[in-house]
């Protein structure tokens, strides 16, 4: 049997974090061995989605993202929402109520979108950009800091300029919106839907389009 | 291949396997890159700890005709340890991401390693003997009283056990970003280049304080980001010349004398999606997780997650040949998404004489594809095989219907024990093979 939502025994973390998180397995259409020759992906899509936006919310949460896992889960999901967005008709499987209580619409880290999250690394990871910075017309470049010893770890340089406004100068304008945005602003007050409807794995398109929108950075933020 | 076929069918023997026997793997011992020296005579690995094994060959041994000299340890080192990045606050893995010999110009012997952000170049040298006989330290090196010197001598040398310094000569630091997946020596053994997920740096070996951005995707807003570079590498004898690859599936040929950011590629060489196959996983299947030249430098190898494709560079819009490793999986992307092997990332590598092309599976099985007889051949790196010159016995996958005598069914494959790193001798067929924690040796058999 394939293993199925298993990770391998030596990362103890994931494996944690996915046996709790297994409720999503629950709605699996029928397992892989039952499928003889090719198929289609046995998961529908919206449990396809629910599964990818779990694993860039646990790509995002590590120390330092797999850029390529990252970049190849979100183009999936843009595949998945794209094909969602195309057959708004397509009723959704209703779903049990998850035995763990993780909304599918994660917590509010991912409310914002993406690329601001990715904005984010970027903004951090620009800051050690300084030192492959370089005139293009240059053949060969130095570091902005030429009296360095190569050997010593990760030069400073410039950015201890912004370390003496200590630690803080350096989130300053740093989006911070993921701890003080409302998750869905417009769907409260539309259809006066409960809490319950929101975290149930059982969206309506028109939901998922707007956090598609939302994560695609389609809106103006 | 071993199996019904000619005279020319190699047969592969089991010859060794280096590591823990025990199932429960240590975290640092876990294989991360395999490479042979451009003689054969020596074989490298690297582990997720930091370590770097290097294995020499026995000289053969005129009375033994039936196999080929043994690989034994020749050096162990610690290549690189773990460091913290203050800034990000971040842990930077001592993981070896891959190594690359040099050329043996002299005595010793040097090669390149590298984790995720730092390259280094190490010197292996032998030392048999020393010097003995001096004048004013005794033996022991205490100095002695120079008064109490009544006569002169020439110091010589004399044998010694054989001890294997391995030395760090250069390193190469603070040039990346992202996390280094390649490295690659240019034919000149003056300048290499090192690729991360965005960026590709040129380097000559003499120079640690700087390094040449050659190649840089990341684009002015970080939304943007839709592909990564997956692998690099400099062209086998055109010293100008180097190929990337990326998570969509492409691969960009490069001239450096065209300009000095090769942002802009010579070829690019994508083979158009099949509409029949086409899924949500169509992108991620398709990612290139190696691209190998051949010894000629006529044609390129690239392995996606389902198959190898040897590509001809002077044809851009489709590969020459395509060899499916495990095609039985296409039907179980969904899982395999799920359980995040999708993202795995084999390796790929061609035989000494470009005849033979080999690339590593899941239960330990790894494939190998004769691209003259267009035969291949499924074995299997296991230590129940272990006995020397005992013949490996072909394996076959059943992907659906009745599983015959012999047959694994798709559903009992093991997909913790995966061989994502093979090597192949340059000169001999002699190849290495990793699974998690343990180094396979396998020969030819030798009549």
């Amino acid at each position: 049997m394939l293993c199925k939502g298993v990770k391998r025994k030596r990362e103890e973390e994931e494996e944690e974090e996915l046996t709790s998180q297994d409720w999503w397995l629950e709605e699996a259409t029928p397992s892989p061995s039952s499928e003889e020759g090719a198929g289609p992906a046995p998961l529908p899509p919206s449990s396809l989605f629910n599964l990818s936006i779990f694993k860039l919310h646990h790509g995002l949460r590590r120390g330092e993202p797999d850029l390529r896992h990252l970049v190849l889960v979100v183009n999936t999901l843009r595949r998945i929402q794209s094909s969602m967005a195309l057959e708004p008709s397509a009723p959704e499987p209703p779903c049990p109520a998850p035995a763990d209580p993780f909304p599918v619409v994660p917590d509010t880290p991912l409310c914002t979108s993406v690329s601001a999250l990715l904005d984010d690394l970027s903004h951090i990871e620009g800051l050690s950009d300084t030192q492959t910075a370089f005139p293009e017309d240059a053949p060969l470049s130095r570091p902005p800091d030429p009296g360095l010893d190569p050997g010593r770890p990760a030069p400073l340089g410039s950015l201890e300029l912004l370390l003496e406004d200590g630690l803080e100068g350096l989130f300053d304008d740093i989006d911070t919106s993921m701890y003080d945005c409302e998750l869905w602003p417009n769907l409260k007050t539309d259809s006066g839907e409960t809490e319950d409807k929101i975290q149930g794995p059982g969206l309506d398109v028109s939901e998922l389009d707007y956090l598609m929108d939302v994560i695609v950075g389609t809106q103006t933020l | 291949m071993a199996g019904a076929g000619g005279g020319n069918d190699i047969q592969w023997c089991f010859s060794q396997v280096k590591g823990a026997v025990d199932d429960d793997v240590a975290e640092a011992d876990i294989i991360s890159t395999v490479e042979f020296n451009h003689s054969g005579e020596l074989l490298a690995t690297g582990d997720k700890g930091g370590r770097v094994v290097i294995f020499q060959q026995e000289q053969e041994n005129k009375t033994q005709t039936h196999s080929r000299g043994e690989y034994n340890v020749y050096s162990t080192f610690q290549s690189h340890e773990p460091e913290f990045d203050y800034l990000k606050s971040l842990e930077i893995e001592e993981k070896i991401n891959k190594i690359r010999w040099l050329p043996q110009k002299n005595a010793a012997q040097f090669l390149l390693s590298t984790n995720d952000k730092t390259i280094k170049l190490w010197k292996i040298s032998e030392r048999d003997k020393r010097p003995e006989g001096y004048n004013l330290k005794e033996e022991d090196g205490r100095y002695r009283d120079p008064t109490t010197v009544t006569t002169l001598r020439v110091p010589v040398f004399r044998p010694m056990d054989l001890m294997v310094e391995a030395s760090p000569r250069r390193i190469f630091a603070n040039a990346h970003t992202y996390h280094i997946n390649s490295i690659s020596i240019n034919s000149d053994y003056e300048t290499y280049l090192s690729a991360d997920d965005l960026r590709i740096n040129l380097w000559h070996l003499e120079i640690t304080d700087r390094s040449f951005n050659i190649v840089d995707i990341k684009p002015a807003n970080m939304e943007e980001l839709t592909e990564v570079i997956t692998a690099a590498e400099f062209h086998p004898n055109s010293c100008n010349t180097f190929v990337y690859s990326s998570s969509k599936g492409t691969i960009r040929l490069c001239d450096m004398r065209a300009s000095a950011l090769c942002d802009r590629h010579s070829k690019l060489f994508e083979e158009p999606e099949d509409p029949s196959n086409r899924s949500f996983f169509s992108e991620i299947i398709s990612s290139i997780s190696d691209v190998k030249f051949s010894h000629s430098g006529r044609y390129m190898m690239t392995r996606d997650y389902l198959s190898v494709k040897i590509w001809d560079l002077n044809m851009e819009n489709r590969p020459v040949e395509t060899y499916q490793v495990h095609e039985y999986l296409r039907s179980k992307l969904c899982s395999l998404y799920e359980n995040d092997c999708i993202f795995d990332k084999f390796e790929c590598c061609w035989n000494g004489s470009d005849s033979v092309v080999m690339t590593g599976s899941y239960n330990n099985f790894f494939r190998m594809f004769d691209r003259n007889t267009k035969r291949d051949i499924t074995l299997e790196a296991s230590r129940e095989n272990n006995k020397p010159r005992t013949v490996l016995k072909p394996r076959k996958v059943c992907a659906s219907g009745k599983r015959k005598k012999d047959e694994i069914s798709v559903d009992s494959l093991d997909f913790n024990k995966k061989i994502l790193h093979t090597a192949w001798h340059p000169k001999e067929n002699i190849i290495a093979v990793a699974t998690t924690n343990n180094l396979y040796i396998f020969q030819d058999k030798v009549n």
